[in-house]
């Protein structure tokens, strides 16, 4: 049903002679986080988020790709992979037609640094959920004809992987800055570590790394605490133990070519990746530093895409992260750029990396779009219980305090243009890059060689 | 489960929907313009969607690009264009809100005189960037296109997508996005929804203070093409760079909403979505001959198509994966699913609705829910009968629509196979023509 508006009801004037300016801001809270710690060791942290009747369950484990025994690269994400393919007697089958039967989709996710299992749930099932969880958690089948099937799956795949650009240069990328570092390799593991790691490996990586000394469950919904401190205590009865120690991170990092190219003859656009080591999450200059991708190329309004789209149309979009780690994580731009630009969008990326240590200096305007960007928008990351919960494995995972979210916003306020060009000037080094590219040679190579990189080194697309 | 709103028709056509959501301090604006690659014709392909890029570009009062102030103001904001409609939405602080309908506002009603030669020939650009990106440099990224042009004939909407053809990207001309914005860009033909941290009262005062005096328009013909038919199995064979064989199987479905389209939705869930679907546990779990399975019914305003898509594991041929389909479908028509499937079934739906129930903003959030059901039914209200139409479908109903749709005899069927190894495809089949 349709209503024509009120016309005796008064439309304020409209001014089109400039932007209406945003009124005060109406405050934001993070909500309170409850904690308890399991007779286990599993910590359970609850946040109260009533307003749909949804539960997320998150299980953080910290450890992840990094803690991979050299030669066994992909065991963790492949034990993660491991526990939803049976528990007891239940088949891979089963278990999945018991999720399905709360309508439960199960999330599970592996970085360098930790993994993640977890889903979300109408919350009448919060409780079938939790045990199907422990079920996969503390009690996986991990049988061997499972095991080969799902490892012959992941060989597929990477084989498929060849084919993708993009993961191809993430994956060469990863190895180019990392060399025989624990982060050297993405999680996948490559076509050896695969075949040579056994269904012993993955129970041994069980029995010695998922362990509640290192897992946090995360709940977030209409639940109180003390209901799932107990469901939990219930879900998570039997399982105990403190993780083997992790190992130390003393590889030294490799010092790779500025240019490399893996040739895709025919290829339309080139895949580029530009970045080197950067800095770990703790740095005291990580507010500075988000600031600064802010303003670099950390969303559309930023200098490269500015740069690259807009003005240059040589791409449909060009971004910059730091991806801030336990240890130093990767700076990186990634790009896919039409075939015939790519050398000049090389060059100019390599210039704005450059650019923003000094040369152009950041405006107050811009830091205050970037400042502002990141501020005023923050509510929206805390809109669903999921998105909640997932900030606060972040907080689990780099030890931040409970007032994290609530102190964000002050500490970007307080960046100034000065703490910005230093920042970057201490942590961006554009004569480190190493720029790699995916994409066809014959048509790029001359390009190339006029930027000054050196000749470019070529590599095979292996996975 | 519902979506409380209040609808409010202003004198120049256009709808404004206004729903409260006090959970977080922000606000969804989200506005559907019921025009897509649908409204094209043969040799102007992609044009909606470029268009889309240039309501990106600046308007008469604001003529430096979209994004900086709803940035600046701490918003994020997208836009996309599918067959049958494009939609744009920002999601702002609350105190952002007349910000966002200034500038919504104000490239409905001012973009043409902001309009240059130089912004349109830069986004025709980022678009054929966009389309080397996700199409061309992508393994089994045509696909798409060879299925839809097998599917649809040449003078039916559906037979392009919406990315459009190449050359028809470098025909575009500057007078085309004039005469594309005065025939499709206005609000009679279009539908704003606000959602979220909002008072009601003062959401419509501002809605009509920015959009009460853009004029109405011309009225938009419905786009309503015959039926498709097809008469036979048509076997299509495409050589691409990947490493392993996919097969696509595709059928003729019914359009969006229709009877049979839940039913249909269903059944492709049930024959290969997930770990608990029948294709899934034979042919990835039990006899391994495929690395992956999925459907979709896709349906669409104005009909649809169910596909699946298996790709074959080394040493395995698509001839296996294509007799595994076959019967798995007529197994599903003959005997019906499972007590098991049904209930699964019924839960997943519930719980699929509840999960949308959870942002007010952003693609297929509550605001886009509110103005898809006004744009395609007339019924902002439809949220519950939506799910009812998965919680009615019975065993008889699932079987009677797979029986009627999923016709061996009434099919197509696409082998991508690795370059210079045509063998690998279904026997039969015949090389398409893609660009």
């Amino acid at each position: 049903m349709s209503r024509i508006p009120d016309p005796r009801v008064a439309v304020p004037p409209v001014d089109r002679s400039k932007l209406p300016a945003p009124g005060a801001g109406r405050a934001f809270r993070f909500p309170d986080i409850e904690k308890s710690v399991l007779p286990g060791g599993l910590r359970v942290w609850t946040i109260a988020h009533p307003s749909i009747p949804l539960t997320s369950l998150l299980l953080l484990i910290k450890r992840g790709a990094a803690a991979d025994p050299r030669g066994r690269e992909g065991l963790a994400a492949m034990t993660v992979d491991m526990l939803d393919e049976g528990s007891g007697d239940r088949t891979a089958i089963q278990l999945h037609e018991a999720l399905a039967a709360i309508g439960a989709q199960l999330d599970s996710d592996i970085g360098p640094d930790a993994a993640l299992i977890g889903t979300t749930v109408l919350s009448r099932f919060a409780e079938r959920a939790l045990h199907l969880l422990s079920d996969m958690v503390v009690r996986p089948s991990m049988r061997e004809a499972d095991f080969t099937r799902v490892r012959q799956l992941r060989l597929h795949r990477l084989v498929q992987l060849r084919d993708m650009p993009a993961a191809l240069a993430d994956r060469t990328f990863t190895n180019l800055l990392y060399g025989s570092h624990p982060y050297g390799h993405t999680p996948l593991g490559n076509e050896r570590s695969l075949a040579d790691m056994s269904v012993e490996d993955v129970r041994a990586f069980h029995a010695d790394v998922l362990r509640p000394s290192e897992t946090t469950l995360v709940a977030v919904g209409d639940c109180d605490h003390a209901t799932m401190v107990r469901l939990a205590a219930d879900a998570f009865a039997d399982w105990r133990g403190t993780a083997a120690a992790a190992a130390p991170f003393d590889d030294e990092l490799p010092h790779p070519a500025r240019l490399n190219v893996i040739p895709r003859p025919g290829a339309p656009q080139s895949e580029v990746r530009i970045g080197h080591v950067a800095v770990p999450r703790n740095t005291p200059d990580y507010h500075a530093l988000v600031a600064a991708n802010m303003v670099l190329g950390g969303q559309f309004v930023s200098r490269i895409n500015l740069n690259l789209r807009e003005d240059k149309g040589f791409t449909y979009g060009a971004r910059t992260s730091f991806d801030f780690r336990q240890q130093p994580g990767p700076f990186m731009l990634q790009v896919s750029v039409h075939t015939e630009a790519t050398g000049r969008a090389i060059e100019e990326s390599i210039a704005e990396i450059g650019d923003i240590r000094g040369r152009r200096p950041v405006t107050a305007d811009e830091l205050a779009m970037g400042v502002a960007a990141l501020t005023r928008g923050y509510a929206r990351s805390f809109e669903t219980a999921e998105q909640i919960a997932r900030a606060v494995t972040q907080l689990v995972l780099h030890d931040l305090p409970d007032d994290y979210f609530a102190q964000f916003v002050p500490a970007v306020e307080r960046i100034t243009p000065a703490d910005v060009m230093r920042a970057a000037e201490r942590h961006l080094h554009p004569d480190r890059l190493t720029t790699l590219i995916v994409g066809d040679l014959e048509i790029i190579g001359a390009s190339l060689s006029e930027l000054g990189l050196g000749e470019p080194v070529v590599l095979p697309a292996a996975v | 489960m519902n979506i409380p709103f209040e609808k409010y028709t202003l004198a120049n056509g256009l709808d404004v929907l206004l729903h409260e959501d006090h959970g977080c301090p922000i606000v969804a604006v989200n506005l559907w313009y019921h025009v897509g690659s649908k409204n094209e014709v043969p040799g102007r392909t992609g044009f909606a969607h470029l268009f889309e890029h240039l309501m990106f570009e600046g308007s008469a009062h604001h003529d430096h690009g979209y994004f900086q102030p709803l940035q600046g103001a701490g918003g994020t904001l997208n836009g996309s264009t599918n067959a049958d409609r494009t939609n744009y939405w920002e999601v702002v602080p609350a105190n952002a809100l007349e910000l966002a309908l200034w500038m919504e506002s104000d490239r409905m009603g001012f973009l043409l005189p902001a309009l240059t030669d130089a912004k349109f020939t830069n986004q025709r650009d980022v678009v054929l960037n966009e389309r080397r990106q996700n199409y061309e440099n992508r393994p089994y990224g045509l696909a798409p296109m060879v299925m839809l042009a097998a599917l649809f004939p040449p003078d039916h909407p559906y037979h392009w997508t919406t990315i459009g053809e190449i050359d028809d990207l470098h025909a575009a001309r500057l007078d085309d996005v004039r005469q594309f914005f005065s025939t499709y860009y206005h609000p009679a033909n279009a539908s704003l929804a606000l959602a979220g941290d909002i008072d009601p009262g003062q959401a419509l005062a501002l809605a009509r203070a920015y959009f009460e005096d853009i004029p109405a328009g011309p009225a938009v013909a419905a786009v309503r093409p015959p039926m498709p038919t097809l008469t036979g199995e048509t076997r299509l064979l495409h050589e691409d760079r990947v490493e392993l064989p996919r097969l696509y199987m595709a059928w003729h479905t019914p359009a969006m909403f229709a009877a049979g389209d839940a039913d249909l939705d269903l059944a492709a869930d049930i024959l290969a979505n997930g770990k608990t679907s029948r294709l899934y546990k034979r042919l990835v779990f039990e006899q391994r001959i495929a690395t992956d399975v999925s459907a979709a019914q896709n349906s669409r305003e104005v009909s649809g198509f169910l596909q699946i898509a298996a790709t074959a594991a080394p040493g395995h041929h698509l001839t296996e994966i294509e007799t595994a389909i076959i019967e798995e479908v007529a197994g599903l028509a003959v005997d019906g699913p499972s007590a098991d499937e049904m209930d699964r079934g019924r839960v997943q739906a519930e719980s699929q609705f509840m999960f949308r129930l959870q942002s007010v903003g952003g693609f297929g959030g509550k605001s886009d829910q509110l103005n898809a059901y006004n744009t395609l039914l007339g019924d902002p209200a439809y949220f519950p009968r939506d799910l009812e139409r998965y919680q009615v479908v019975t065993r008889a109903s699932l079987m009677g629509t797979v029986d009627r749709y999923l016709q061996n005899n009434r099919r197509v069927a696409l082998s991508v196979v690795p370059r210079g190894r045509p063998e690998l495809g279904l026997p039969g089949s015949t090389t398409a023509e893609v660009s």
